[in-house]
C-alpha cells in the first residue's frame, strides 16, 4: 500500500496541529532503562542487553528497558500503554522525578541527568509543568491558592502571582471559583485547576500523567476539547500519557505504544492502523473507528497515467470526510497533496474495504 | 522419672514436635508439683539466685547523677538547665492563667490580673461555637461554668497552663521527631523500636528516675508528661507524612520545590487532618499524665483528686475535683476532635468563622482589661461559689449505709471465690512451669527464636526477684482482662448488631477514654473501700472500651457477601455467628482484647493506689521513698509483660490473618 501519508498534513483536524517532521526535537531520551532492585546499575552496566528472563533471574524488575524518543517542539506526543506497562515510569524518568538507572535524558541539548539539584529546581520551575491523573491539588489552599503555587514557590510577590494565576483560570474557565477549596469542586472542575496550575509558570514542556481517567466519560471528552483548544492557543511540547487508545488517536500528533517497559512501535494513529509493528499494536487498534483515522492520502494507490479521474480531495482529509463524495462518484477520486501534486486515487471498492478493516 | 524420659525418647521417634514441646510444658509445670522436695529449687525460686537488678539500676542512676559527665558538663548539670529552662517557660503561662503578676511587695503591689474567668469562659464558648455549632457551645460553657462555680478554678487553671505548654512541646517535639525519621530512613528503625518500648512502659514509671533526677515539682510533673504524651505524636507524624499521595510529592519537585518548600508548603499542610488527630491525642495524654504527675508534686486537680483519696473523708471534694477533671478533659477533646473535623470555607462562611475568632478573642482580652477595675472578674467571690463538697460527702455516707452490705457482698463473693484462690495459686505456681508454658506458647506462634525471646522477657520477673508482686500484677490483670472481655465483647456484638447501641457505645467509650485513669479511682473506692476488688472494678471500667470497640468494628466488617452464605447455606443466627462472623473478625476482637491488656497494665499501677501488693505498688513506694533502683525494675517488669502479650498476640493475629488471606 502507498505510503504517502507522511508527508505534511497541516490543519488536517480542527483540534491538531500537525507537524513537519523536521521540527526540532525538545526531549530525546536514549535507551533510557528503569531497572528496580539491588545492585541494578552494575547489572546494566556488565548487561546492556540483558533481556527479561536474565533481569528476571537476578532477581531485578525492569519499569523502562531501552526506551528511545524524540519528542518534537511543539507536539502532542503520547504515551500508551496498559497498567503496568512502564509509561508512568517513563514519563518520570523524562521529567527525572525517578532517575533512571541507565540512558540518557536531554532537553533542549542540556543533559537532564548531569543536572545539580539546584539546576533541577530551576528547570522545573520555569520550563516544565505537569498535570496527574488524581489531581494532586492541595487540599489546604484555594483554587487561586493552588494555582499560584508554582509562582509561590519562585518567590513571585503575592500580588504578581494572583494576578497571573487569575488570568490562568480565566482561560480554564474557573473565573467563578477562584476562591473555593478543591473539595468544593467537582472531579472535571478540580482537573481544570491542575491544569491550571501546570500552565500557571508558562513551562514550554507540559506532561500530562493520564489527566482524564479518573473522570466519567462524558467529562472526559469536554476536558479533551479543553485541552485541544488550549493547546491550539499555546503551543506547547507535550507528553501526554493514557492507556486509552481512542483519547491518543483524537489528542495524538504521535503515539509510542509500551509493552512490559519496551516502546513497541511509534507512529501517528494512521501509521499504528495501517502498519502494526506487532499482533499487540493490531489488537489495539482493531476496533477504531478506521473512518476517523485513515486519510486519502493513507489509502490512496498509484494512477494509471491517462486514467480518468472524478472527485478530487486532499490527501490529509479523512475517509469519513469524503467517503460520501467518492462512492457518489463514478470514476475513482484523485487525492492530491497540499501544492496540487497528484499522489493517487482511491477506489470505490477498496475504500469500502479500507473502512471496514479488510483493506490490508 | 526414667519411665518418663524412656517413654519420652521413644515418642520423639514417631510425633510431631508439638507433641515433645506440649510433654516438656507439662512436666515443668507437674514436676515441682509432684515433687515439691526434690524440685524445690523449680518451685519457689531460690532466693540466692536473685540477681540484683533493682540495686544495679540504682547504682546506674546514682551514677548518671554524680559522675557522667560530657566533657563540658556534667549530667546533672544538664537535667538542671533543661529543667530550669521548663521552669521558666511554665512561669509563663501559669502567671497568664493562674497567678497573674504582682511587682513590689505587699503594700505598693501592682498587680496585673490573670485571664478574667468571664473572659475565659466567653472565649471557649465563642470558639467551641465557631468550631462545632451550638452543641459544643454548650458544652464549653457548662464545662468551664462547672468548674468556675464549684470552685475549681484555680486548681484547673494551674492543670491548664501546664496542659497548654506539655501540649505546645508535645506536639512540637512529636511533629520535628517525626519529620527527622521520616527524612532519615536510616533513623526510623531505631525511633519505632523506642517508641514501641515508651508506649508499653506504665506511666508511672517514668515519675520514679524523673524525681530522682530533677526532683519533685511541677517541672518534673512537666517532663514526665511530656514524655508520657510525646511518643504518639511522633508516630502519627510519620504516619501522616507516609498517608500524603505520593502525587503530592511529585507535584512539589514538579514545581521546583526546594526540599524545606516540600515539606513545609505541601507535606506537613496536606497532612493537616492526621496530624490534628495526634495533637487531640496529645491533650487527652496530657491532661491524663498531669493528673497523675500530682504525685510527684505537679499540683492543680490532680493533687485535690489524690489529696482526697489519701483522707478518709476527702472523698466528696474528691469527687468534686474529679468532676472538673472531666469536664476540663471533655471539653478540650471536643474541641480539638471538632478542630479535626473543621474543613476549609470561603467567602461569607469563611468570614463569619474569622469573626468568631476575633469576638473570642475580644471577649478573653476584654474582660480581663476590665478585671483592672473589677477584681471579681479575676476571682469569683467565694460567696458566689457552690460548694457540692457536702453533698458528695452525704452521697459517700448514703452509699455506705446503704450499699454498703450489697457491695460488701459482692466484694466478698469475689475475693473469696475469685480473686483469692487465682491470686494464691500463680504465687504458688513453679517458675520454671511459667517459663515453660510461655516458651511452649510462644514456640507454637513463633519457632524457637520467638520463644528464646519471650522467655526471657517472663524470667526477668524470677530472675529479679519480683516473683509475688510480678504475679500478683499477672493475676489481676488477666482477672480483669476477662472480665473486661466478658463485658465487652457481649456488649460489642449488640452494637454491631443494632444502629442505635452502636451510637450509643460509641458515645460511652469516647466518654470512657476522655476520663483520666487517675479518676476512675475515686468512685470505686467509694464503693468497695480499699483492696484488690476496687482496683479489679477500677481496671475493668477502664480497659473495657477496646474490648467493646473492636468487637463491634471487626463484626461490622464482615463482608455482606459471606453472611449472606452463611444464611443461604441455612445458618441459624448464632450458627452464623458461631461459624462465619466470629472467626472471620477474630484477629480483629484480639487486637482489641491486646488492647485491652496493655490499658490494664497502665491502669494497675495507678490502681496500686487503692492497696494492691503489685508491681505498682512498689513503683508507687519507690516514688516516696525516691528508690529509683526499685521503681524502674519494677517499670521494666511491667513493661515486659506489655512487650510479650503484644508479641504473642501479634503473632497470632498476623499468621491468622495470612491464612485467611487478609
Amino acid at each position: 500500500m502507498a505510503m504517502v501519508t507522511l508527508a505534511p498534513t497541516p490543519d488536517s483536524s480542527p483540534g491538531k496541529t500537525r507537524l513537519s517532521a523536521d521540527a526540532p526535537p525538545a526531549l530525546v531520551c536514549r535507551n533510557l532503562w528503569k531497572v528496580y532492585g539491588a545492585n541494578a546499575e552494575t547489572f546494566l552496566r556488565e548487561n546492556p542487553e540483558a533481556t527479561p528472563a536474565e533481569i528476571r533471574a537476578a532477581g531485578l524488575f525492569a519499569a523502562v528497558r531501552d526506551a528511545t524518543l524524540e519528542i518534537r517542539q511543539g507536539e502532542i506526543f503520547i504515551i500508551m500503554g496498559l497498567s503496568g506497562s512502564g509509561k508512568s515510569t517513563l514519563v518520570r524518568c523524562l521529567s527525572r522525578l525517578v532517575e533512571p538507572t541507565a540512558g540518557l535524558v536531554f532537553y533542549e541539548h542540556q543533559n537532564l541527568l548531569r543536572m545539580t539539584p539546584d539546576e533541577l529546581i530551576q528547570l522545573r520551575r520555569h520550563k516544565m509543568g505537569m498535570v496527574f491523573q488524581n489531581f494532586a491539588l492541595l487540599p489546604h489552599r484555594t483554587v487561586l491558592g493552588n494555582v499560584a503555587f508554582p509562582l509561590e514557590v519562585q518567590g513571585l510577590p503575592k500580588e504578581e502571582r494572583e494576578e497571573r494565576a487569575r488570568k490562568v483560570i480565566d482561560l480554564v474557565g474557573l473565573t467563578e471559583r477562584a476562591g473555593h477549596y478543591p473539595r468544593e469542586l467537582s472531579g472535571g472542575q478540580q482537573q481544570r485547576v491542575g491544569i491550571a496550575r501546570s500552565l500557571a509558570a508558562e513551562p514550554a514542556l507540559w506532561f500530562l500523567d493520564e489527566p482524564f481517567s479518573a473522570l466519567d466519560p462524558l467529562i472526559r471528552h469536554e476536558m479533551q476539547n479543553e485541552f485541544l483548544r488550549l493547546q491550539r492557543m499555546l503551543s506547547k511540547t507535550i507528553v501526554f500519557i493514557t492507556h486509552d487508545f481512542d483519547e491518543a488517536i483524537r489528542l495524538g500528533d504521535r503515539i509510542a505504544i509500551m509493552k512490559d517497559g519496551v516502546i513497541i512501535q511509534v507512529g501517528t494513529a494512521e501509521e499504528l492502523v495501517l502498519k502494526p509493528a506487532s499482533d499487540y499494536v493490531a489488537a489495539f487498534t482493531r476496533h477504531v473507528a478506521r473512518a476517523k483515522v485513515l486519510t486519502a492520502g493513507g489509502v490512496c494507490v498509484p494512477v494509471i497515467p491517462g486514467e480518468p479521474l472524478g472527485p478530487i480531495v486532499p490527501a490529509s482529509a479523512r475517509l469519513a470526510e469524503v467517503a460520501a463524495a467518492v462512492l457518489s462518484a463514478d470514476a475513482p477520486a484523485a487525492v492530491v497533496d497540499a501544492n496540487g501534486a497528484l499522489l493517487g486515487k482511491l477506489v470505490k471498492a477498496s475504500l469500502i474495504a479500507d473502512l471496514v478493516g479488510g483493506g490490508q | 522419672m526414667s519411665d518418663v524420659a524412656l517413654q519420652q525418647g521413644r515418642l520423639h521417634l514417631r510425633l510431631p514436635a508439638g507433641w515433645i514441646v506440649a510433654v516438656l510444658v507439662a512436666l515443668a509445670v507437674l514436676v515441682p508439683y509432684a515433687a515439691p522436695q526434690t524440685f524445690a529449687w523449680a518451685k519457689a525460686y531460690p532466693a540466692t539466685w536473685i540477681v540484683p537488678v533493682s540495686d544495679w539500676l540504682k547504682a546506674f542512676l546514682y551514677w548518671l547523677a554524680r559522675d557522667l559527665t560530657f566533657g563540658l558538663f556534667t549530667f546533672k548539670e544538664m537535667t538542671r538547665f533543661i529543667s530550669s529552662l521548663f521552669g521558666y517557660a511554665l512561669a509563663v503561662p501559669k502567671a497568664v492563667f493562674s497567678t497573674g503578676i504582682t511587682f513590689g511587695d505587699e503594700d505598693g503591689a501592682f498587680h496585673i490580673p490573670r485571664v478574667s474567668w468571664a473572659g475565659l469562659i466567653a472565649a471557649v464558648t465563642v470558639w467551641s461555637y465557631m468550631l462545632g455549632g451550638l452543641r459544643l457551645a454548650v458544652l464549653g460553657f457548662v464545662g468551664f461554668a462547672y468548674i468556675l462555680v464549684f470552685g475549681q478554678w484555680d486548681s484547673a487553671m494551674v492543670t491548664l497552663s501546664q496542659v497548654l505548654l506539655a501540649v505546645l512541646c508535645g506536639v512540637a517535639g512529636g511533629i520535628g521527631l517525626g519529620i527527622l525519621a521520616f527524612r532519615v530512613p536510616r533513623l526510623e528503625g531505631a525511633v519505632v523500636a523506642t517508641l514501641d518500648f515508651m508506649q508499653t512502659v506504665p506511666t508511672f514509671a517514668y515519675l520514679v528516675p524523673l524525681v530522682f533526677l530533677v526532683g519533685v515539682g511541677p517541672v518534673s510533673g512537666m517532663l514526665a508528661t511530656i514524655l508520657y504524651a510525646m511518643p504518639p505524636m511522633v508516630r502519627v507524624t510519620m504516619m501522616a507524612l507516609k498517608r500524603v499521595p505520593p502525587e503530592l510529592d511529585e507535584l512539589a519537585r514538579m514545581t521546583g520545590c526546594q526540599p524545606r518548600q516540600v515539606l513545609w508548603k505541601v507535606l506537613v499542610p496536606s497532612a493537616r487532618d492526621d496530624l490534628l488527630v495526634g495533637v487531640n491525642q496529645v491533650i487527652m495524654l496530657t491532661l491524663n499524665m498531669i493528673i497523675i504527675a500530682a504525685m510527684i508534686g505537679a499540683g492543680g486537680l490532680g493533687f485535690d483528686v489524690l489529696n482526697a483519696l489519701r483522707q478518709a473523708n476527702g472523698l466528696g471534694k474528691g469527687l468534686e475535683a474529679g468532676l472538673a477533671v472531666v469536664a476540663l478533659a471533655i471539653v478540650l477533646d471536643r474541641m480539638s476532635r471538632a478542630l479535626v473535623e473543621l474543613r476549609p470555607v470561603h467567602g461569607a462562611a469563611a468570614q463569619h468563622r474569622r469573626r468568631l475568632f476575633w469576638a473570642g478573642l475580644a471577649a478573653l482580652i476584654g474582660f480581663t482589661l476590665l478585671s483592672f477595675a473589677f477584681p471579681a472578674l479575676e476571682s469569683l467571690p467565694p460567696e458566689w461559689r457552690i460548694t457540692t463538697g457536702s453533698m458528695w460527702s452525704d452521697v459517700v455516707s448514703w452509699v455506705n449505709i446503704n450499699l454498703f452490705s450489697t457491695a460488701d457482698a459482692l466484694r466478698t463473693f469475689l475475693l473469696i471465690y475469685i480473686l483469692v484462690p487465682v491470686k494464691t495459686f500463680l504465687i504458688g505456681f513453679p517458675w520454671v512451669g511459667l517459663l515453660a508454658v510461655v516458651a511452649g506458647g510462644a514456640w507454637s506462634l513463633g519457632g524457637w527464636r520467638f520463644a528464646l525471646g519471650m522467655t526471657a522477657l517472663i524470667a526477668f520477673i524470677p530472675v529479679a526477684g519480683l516473683w509475688e508482686r510480678g504475679m500478683t500484677t499477672i493475676y489481676l490483670c488477666s482477672i480483669s482482662v476477662v472480665i473486661a472481655s466478658l463485658i465487652g465483647l457481649p456488649l460489642g456484638f449488640l452494637g454491631s448488631r443494632s444502629e442505635r447501641m452502636h451510637k450509643f457505645l460509641g458515645a460511652m467509650c469516647d466518654t470512657l477514654q476522655t476520663l483520666p485513669s487517675f479518676v476512675y479511682l475515686l468512685p470505686v473506692v467509694m464503693l468497695f473501700r480499699i483492696g484488690d476488688v476496687s482496683a479489679l472494678v477500677a481496671i475493668v471500667l477502664y480497659a473495657m472500651v477496646p474490648a467493646i470497640r473492636f468487637t463491634d468494628h471487626g463484626l461490622r466488617r464482615v463482608p455482606p457477601s459471606l453472611q449472606e452464605a452463611g444464611t443461604m447455606a441455612g445458618c441459624t443466627g448464632m450458627q452464623r455467628l458461631a461459624k462465619v462472623e466470629l472467626p472471620y473478625a477474630l484477629p480483629e476482637i484480639m487486637l482489641g482484647v491486646n488492647q485491652v491488656i496493655m490499658m490494664a497494665l497502665s491502669m494497675l499501677v495507678i490502681s496500686s493506689f487503692v492497696g494492691t501488693n503489685d508491681l505498682g505498688k512498689q513503683i508507687q513506694v519507690a516514688i516516696s521513698q525516691a528508690d529509683p533502683g526499685k521503681g524502674l525494675s519494677a517499670g521494666l517488669a511491667i513493661a515486659f509483660l506489655g512487650i510479650l502479650a503484644d508479641r504473642m498476640i501479634g503473632r497470632w493475629v498476623a499468621a491468622r490473618r495470612e491464612r485467611m488471606g487478609f
